[in-house]
């Protein structure tokens, strides 16, 4: 034994004898986790998350989180003798005067924009290719708290400045809180500790951004992580893999070195950005004032789509009621929407079960040909989510295309109904098309090309038959068929109760599945060999 | 997992057979694989190497040019001592390591019966030792439950209570504007001369005063004015304000009737104000009211008139709260 070995050993036996960590490494460190490039769109968020912890804790040592007012005097040549709020002049001095400060500031903004999409991307993989399914579908809700998060930890952030472009964001956040019928302008009150802007929300959303949010994303990453190991990572279809088991590589070395490496990969492509990209150049931007603001200003990417959504939604909805305002106007496309979207995301997965009537556990994905309605309802969302973006940058598109912004905007008005429709219904056909392409590619083979003349003086082209692997990707998958009901009274003719609700379950479950492209039975294949030979 | 619900009925043909790559055959393959991994983390060391040098040595003086360098150099450091340990280790495992697929059963999440049966068993005796079965020692169980469903109010009330300030939220429905008040430029505060406006003309208004207000952000947050003036053939008074206007000026608040952004384009050409956050665009001939965009309002009117030294005053407050719609607004 090398003293290298002696050392390690004792070393675990010290930790064994105290902590029986040896059970634990027994169970983590030959885990299987299968290979694929979409699966590490998760990896992307977590590896971001780390990357905004380390640059979040070195600007805490600058940054000072208060509305007082003073007079910039730092080596900022163009604002000095401003009068600003000393966190926009510590921004100031982060950016300036702390060395690699600037560089830090910027893979910390760059970090937030890649960790908020990398969450929306990894959340559409797990969505078009089922991993929600039982028993995942709890760790969706996990995930969804996550998205939820990662956006409070994003807007409060983005508004520690105090410059003009994220007090504007925050004054709309107020017109927002204050549309809330009877109870808006205390929850304003109550937010702002006053009147707007007050000098409470700094520090106050402060300590939203630096202890209370991180600490819960901490909390359900810790969660979401343990579900994925509890659960075994799922796989895509293939030779071999089925409900039962998992496919893969070990833990330890591969994934140690393949996943550790690509959080450095990660860290570096940030840095790239930070250091190469400007973003948020507050400088350029001026500390908050109530009177000015900049044309053209664009909130950080994930808050376009709210944005969008206040610039579509038409004036008229702003009513009243005996006197009391109901700004429907702002409460529809600034609380309701959100609310509904979050909550129908929320609730997706057990939705779906319930019309599937599926109660097994599901450990390989679908391929989104294979559940269309699905697939289509993902890319009626999507279309949703690109019309209320565009429209959140309607007066950039204008200004570059030389457009009318309001042909633009009445154009996003039609597009928010007529889109979604559009993606829902093309998206169906287009897996259709994929399934059928999959029935016919297992049932005639390979086209190849060769044409042959038989002695009768037939020509033919000869097919050449799927290869096992193939095959099996073609047939393989689940054939889901509507669920079928109790009838409505039962052989006395006695109403049974609970017959309505099982109606709407039956009309929801054919919703799903009564639209279908049958899968290859092995009969049809057989028949179809017989016809080829 | 028998009720998995439609199921295939081909059978699954099993793992496709191991390919190896050519560092598991060929021994300068995996050689070579091994200097690429090692000279990329050569490329860790440097950059972290020269990420601290950029560190220590470069000038920091607040010339743009300096930071630029120093953001520049320092992440191009980073950039390499990162990217090139993760692409060493990466390179590594995609070539030396074990890329054999192993197989791994399944265990169902759901606990075996009897475990669920024991686990149930459990909490029943502990209910029992508890002394409160069912049924029994309501009064306990209500009092203890009611303690501990109100315990956190204490803490809860003043620590919500508290946050919301004096709660005075009237104090949004007025501004500082008073009668007699001069309208002056923001941010400078000098007062503003009738003649000084003219035609198609438009200045940013803050009241007289302002800086010397207890909370000058909150009433400039409220209280800015755009004040225009057009060719009174142009204007189209709004019935009733006949007196609010003088030659031609006219004076709106600045806060949009949507979210409360301030309105701050004005297009001379047609009289347009135009909210650039969402917008909304008010037409200045017509008492601003809204011919596009997400606000329903018009922007309230300020009624002006000029003092004896020929400046521009405020005649009294604005005569409705200005900014977004609130539940009681009107009340």
């Amino acid at each position: 034994m090398s003293k290298v070995t002696r050392a390690a050993n004792s070393t675990a036996s010290f930790v064994d004898d105290r902590t029986s960590i040896g059970g634990f490494v027994k169970f983590f460190s030959r885990k299987l986790f299968p290979d694929h490039w979409s699966f590490l769109l998760g990896e992307v968020a977590l590896y971001s998350f780390i990357v905004l912890l380390i640059t979040g804790v070195f600007m805490t040592g600058y940054f000072i989180p208060s509305a007082e007012q003073t007079v910039y005097d730092g080596s900022f040549a163009t604002m000095q003798g401003v009068e600003m709020s000393q966190a926009f002049q510590s921004t100031l001095h982060l950016s300036f005067d702390v060395r690699g400060g600037l560089l830090i500031r910027q893979i910390h903004h760059w970090s937030a924009l890649m960790f908020t999409a990398a969450i929306m991307m990894h959340m559409l993989r797990v969505f078009f290719t089922g991993a929600f399914r039982k028993p995942r579908d709890i760790n969706w809700l996990v995930g969804f708290g996550l998205l939820t998060l990662s956006l409070a930890a994003g807007f409060s952030g983005y508004s520690l400045p105090d410059d003009v472009l994220s007090g504007n964001g925050l004054r709309i956040l107020d017109g927002v809180v204050k549309s809330i019928p009877v109870l808006g302008t205390r929850i304003s009150y109550w937010m702002f500790g006053g009147e707007f802007p007050g000098d409470a929300l700094i520090p106050r959303l402060y300590t939203l951004h630096v202890l209370l949010v991180p600490a819960a994303i901490l909390g359900l990453v810790g969660l979401h992580l343990f579900l994925v190991f509890l659960h075994k990572h799922t796989q895509y279809p293939g030779g071999g893999r089925t409900h039962k088991n998992v496919v893969g590589l070990p833990l330890f070395p591969v994934y140690v070195a393949k996943a550790g490496g690509f959080f450095f990969v990660v860290f570096g492509v940030l840095t790239l950005l930070g250091a190469l990209m400007t973003i948020n150049p507050i400088w350029n931007y001026g500390p908050y004032d109530p009177s000015p603001v900049s044309a053209g200003a664009q909130p950080d990417w994930y808050m376009l789509f709210l944005e969008g959504a206040l610039r579509l939604t038409p004036g008229f909805l702003d009513f009243s009621i005996g006197g009391w305002d109901v700004p429907m106007n702002v409460l529809l496309p600034g609380v309701l929407l959100p609310g509904i979207i979050f909550t129908l995301q929320a609730i997706y997965p057990f939705v779906e079960a319930w019309a599937t009537g599926d109660r097994g556990e599901r450990h390989v994905l679908d391929r989104p040909r294979n559940v269309p309605v699905r697939t289509s309802i993902g890319a009626a969302l999507i279309a949703f989510y690109a019309v209320l973006m565009l429209a959140g940058s309607n007066d950039i598109l204008a200004t570059t295309f030389h457009m009318s912004i309001n042909t633009l905007t009445n154009t996003f008005r039609v597009l928010i109904f007529v889109l979604p429709i559009a993606a829902f219904w093309v998206t169906k056909r287009v897996c259709f098309g994929l399934q059928r392409k999959d029935r016919e590619l297992a049932l005639h083979g390979h086209e190849t090309g060769r044409i042959v003349r038989t002695e009768s003086g037939e020509y033919i082209e000869v097919h050449q038959p799927l290869s096992e692997q193939e095959l099996w990707l073609a047939v393989g998958h689940d054939n889901l068929t509507p669920i079928e009901i109790e009838p409505k009274t039962n052989e006395r003719g006695v109403k049974r109760p609970g017959y309505r609700w099982d109606r709407f379950r039956q009309a929801l479950s054919r919703f799903y599945y009564e639209d279908r492209v049958e899968p290859v039975t092995p009969a049809e294949l057989a028949a179809a060999a017989d016809e080829h030979h | 997992m028998s009720e998995l619900k439609g199921e295939t009925p081909f059978t699954n043909p099993g793992l496709p057979p191991h390919r190896p790559r050519r560092a598991d055959e060929d021994p300068k393959a995996a050689r070579r694989a091994e200097f690429q991994a090692v000279g990329l983390l050569v490329v860790s060391i440097l950059g972290t190497v020269g990420a601290v040098l950029a560190y220590l040595f470069l000038p920091l003086s607040g010339s743009n040019g300096d930071i630029r360098r120093m953001t520049a150099l320092m992440g191009a450091g980073i950039f390499l001592g990162m990217i090139g340990i993760g692409m060493g280790a990466i390179h590594w495992a995609k070539t030396l390591m074990r890329d054999h697929e192993m197989v791994e059963e399944r265990h169902p999440i759901r606990s075996s019966d009897d475990t669920r049966e024991e686990a149930v068993q459990m909490l029943k005796d502990g209910v029992e030792d508890s002394g409160v079965g069912v049924g029994r020692r309501g009064l306990l169980k209500g009092t203890m439950l009611t303690a501990l469903a109100i315990a956190p109010l204490s803490v809860a009330i003043p620590m919500i209570g508290n946050l919301g300030g004096d709660w005075n939220v009237g104090q949004i429905k007025h501004t500082m504007w008073r009668k007699g008040m001069r309208l002056t430029r923001d941010p400078e505060g000098t007062p503003i001369k009738a003649a000084d406006v003219t035609i198609g003309s438009v200045f940013h208004v803050i009241p007289e005063g302002l800086a010397e207000t207890p909370d000058p952000l909150e009433e400039k947050a409220k209280a800015v004015v755009l004040l225009i003036r057009l060719d009174p053939r142009d204007l189209n008074v709004v019935p009733g304000r006949e007196d609010w206007s003088f030659d031609g000026i006219v004076a709106y608040s600045k806060i949009c009737t949507h979210v409360g952004c301030p309105v701050a384009l004005y297009e001379q050409q047609t009289h347009h104000l135009l909210c650039p956050c969402h917008q909304s665009t008010f037409d200045v001939a017509n008492g601003c009211k809204v011919i596009f965009g997400p606000a329903k309002r018009p922007l309230p009117q300020l009624p002006i008139t000029v003092d004896s030294e020929g400046y521009i005053v405020a005649q009294r407050d604005f005569d409705e709260p200005v900014g977004p719609s609130f539940w009681e607004r009107l009340k």
